[in-house]
């Protein structure tokens, strides 16, 4: 349903994106993991129309929006949890919603009911300015922001940067309901641990290119790609799942 | 004592034709950081639009729908196909908005040449009142009540409806309001032509006191400005707080020191950057 095609992207002359070659296939997560700076962020911004794409193709449910306005791709449906979060700081949560929300027709859409339920938090906290919120509360409602415009393909940029453990794993159960309610998720993360337990293909970036894409579980047992490109430490005697 | 209130019943009339024109003006850098030259112009064509409609019409309600709407299809204009290409560039923003007001200046002598004019009084409010000693122009309470109503009503489209919020979300972070779908270019351009209109008002409600003539815009410019900068720029309610100090301080400047018109004008707004310099009610 995404395919990101041969993308080259530059901050003036800085080369970042040097070629990027991704699949999200319908009802998936698909992870982009690697180390900080190696583009993660600006594959999102390109994707979004916030970083003009010099080359290369993105292609959503076999349109070309490449380098479309990003208020024309949000309405295509597709939603942005932003590095850092991005709360307007000066709305109130509810507006926050109110702004961003696209009613859908289909049962189980995200409404404002649905949000509150899901984030009893921001109900209570529905009248306070987003600068009044937590860094967890922000990211709910980064999160929920990004869900009342009943997304078909979530962009997520490092959604437990800075979160306290119980924290990312509300995110962690967030992610893996979304999909089954059949919303396609494109998670870009540091956090490879986190990553390849909610992802069903994982995709390795290191200086502006995919260097590896392969099942997150079978990632995750390459110790050569992980110390090499991800940052973690070589092996120690300690079982996932 | 009668002096007094005289003098600070006029004041407040100054300050409420401020009020229509800098609001305008703040609300346009708010939104799209530009620092808005021309913005006197809109104020002046208003009063030139609004005097040839009504004398066409006999109707100076004619006369001022004729000049907000007529003024804030410039603005559109001005907007859209001009400022917008020099996006994120405030410095060439402001030249060319400084190139329109002296296109504007001159096109506005040609079209009407160099005669001062006064618009005429809306009917039943040519007279005025007394109250004890005090006799004030009714015209001038209505303008005051006419302002009120139009700051009560932008307020509440900024804080109480759909639009004022996707306003406030452009000006907190412009590209992740569009992210999240808010057509930021279509807004932009929608308020700054409603800063256009606003300022075209302002120029039909002085019409039938201050009048129109050639220079006017450049007259008003720099009390905009002073307004907007002692409010904070972008801020509505530093526009409101503004226009009273500067309409108060500059009426009883006037009266009491002419000879010190501009230290009595641009005084608040020294000592107001120097304690606070993003204004009153500014944001960094």
């Amino acid at each position: 349903m995404l395919n990101i095609i041969d993308l080259h992207t530059y901050y003036g002359d800085s080369h970042v994106l040097q070629g990027v070659n991704i699949q999200v296939e319908q009802g998936t997560v698909a992870a982009v993991v690697g180390r900080n700076g190696v583009g993660k962020t600006t594959l999102c911004r390109s994707i979004v129309g916030f970083t003009p794409v010099r080359a290369g193709r993105v292609v959503f449910n076999g349109d070309d929006i490449t380098n479309l306005a990003s208020h024309t791709i949000a309405s295509r449906r597709i939603s942005l949890v932003p590095q850092g979060r991005r709360i307007f700081a000066s709305l109130t949560v509810q507006e926050n919603l109110a702004i961003a929300s696209q009613p859908s027709p289909s049962a189980g859409a995200w409404t404002m009911e649905k949000i509150f339920s899901v984030f009893p938090r921001l109900a209570e906290r529905g009248r306070h300015r987003g600068d009044e919120l937590s860094g967890g509360e922000q990211q709910m409602l980064a999160i929920a922001r990004a869900l009342v415009a009943n997304p078909i393909l979530l962009l997520m940029d490092e959604p437990t940067e800075g979160l306290a453990p119980a924290v990312v794993a509300t995110v962690g159960r967030l992610i893996r309901r979304v999909k089954d309610e059949g919303t396609s998720i494109l998670l870009v993360e540091q956090n490879a641990a986190f990553a390849v337990q909610v992802s069903d293909i994982a995709y390795v970036m290191s200086k502006g290119t995919i260097v590896h894409s392969s099942d997150p579980r079978a990632l995750w047992r390459n110790e050569e790609i992980k110390t090499q490109f991800l940052g973690v430490p070589p092996p120690r005697t300690l079982r996932r799942d | 004592m009668t002096y007094l209130i005289t003098q600070t019943l006029n004041g407040l009339f100054s300050a409420a034709l401020l009020f229509l024109i800098a609001s305008g003006l703040t609300l346009a850098f708010g939104v799209m950081r530009i620092v808005n030259i021309a913005h006197g112009s809109f104020y002046m064509l208003g009063a030139y639009v609004a005097y040839t409609v009504t004398a066409r019409t006999q109707s100076l309600l004619a006369g001022a729908v004729a000049a907000m709407a007529g003024v804030a299809l410039v603005g559109f204009a001005v907007e859209r196909f001009f400022l917008r290409r020099l996006a994120a560039q405030p410095l060439a923003q402001m030249m060319m908005t400084m190139g329109f007001a002296l296109v504007f200046r001159d096109a506005a002598l040609m079209i009407w040449g160099g005669d001062p004019f006064t618009l005429p009084y809306p009917p039943g409010l040519a007279g005025s009142f007394a109250a004890g000693d005090v006799v004030f122009p009714l015209y001038r309470l209505f303008v005051v009540l006419v302002a009120a109503a139009v700051g009560v009503a932008l307020w509440a489209v900024n804080e109480k409806t759909l639009l004022g919020a996707k306003l406030r979300a452009a000006v907190d972070d412009p590209e992740m309001a569009g992210g999240t779908g808010i057509n930021v270019g279509l807004l932009s351009g929608l308020v700054f032509a409603a800063g256009a209109a606003l300022a075209a008002f302002g120029g039909v409600m002085g019409g039938p006191i201050l009048g129109g003539y050639p220079g006017m815009d450049f007259d008003l410019l720099p009390l905009a400005f002073v307004v907007v900068i002692i409010g904070g720029m972008g801020s509505l309610k530093g526009a409101l707080a503004g226009s009273i100090v500067v309409g108060l301080v500059d009426n009883f400047g006037k009266a009491l020191v002419p000879e010190l018109s501009y230290f009595t004008l641009f005084a608040p707004m020294v000592i107001v950057l120097a304690i606070k310099p993003t204004g009153l009610y500014g944001r960094a």
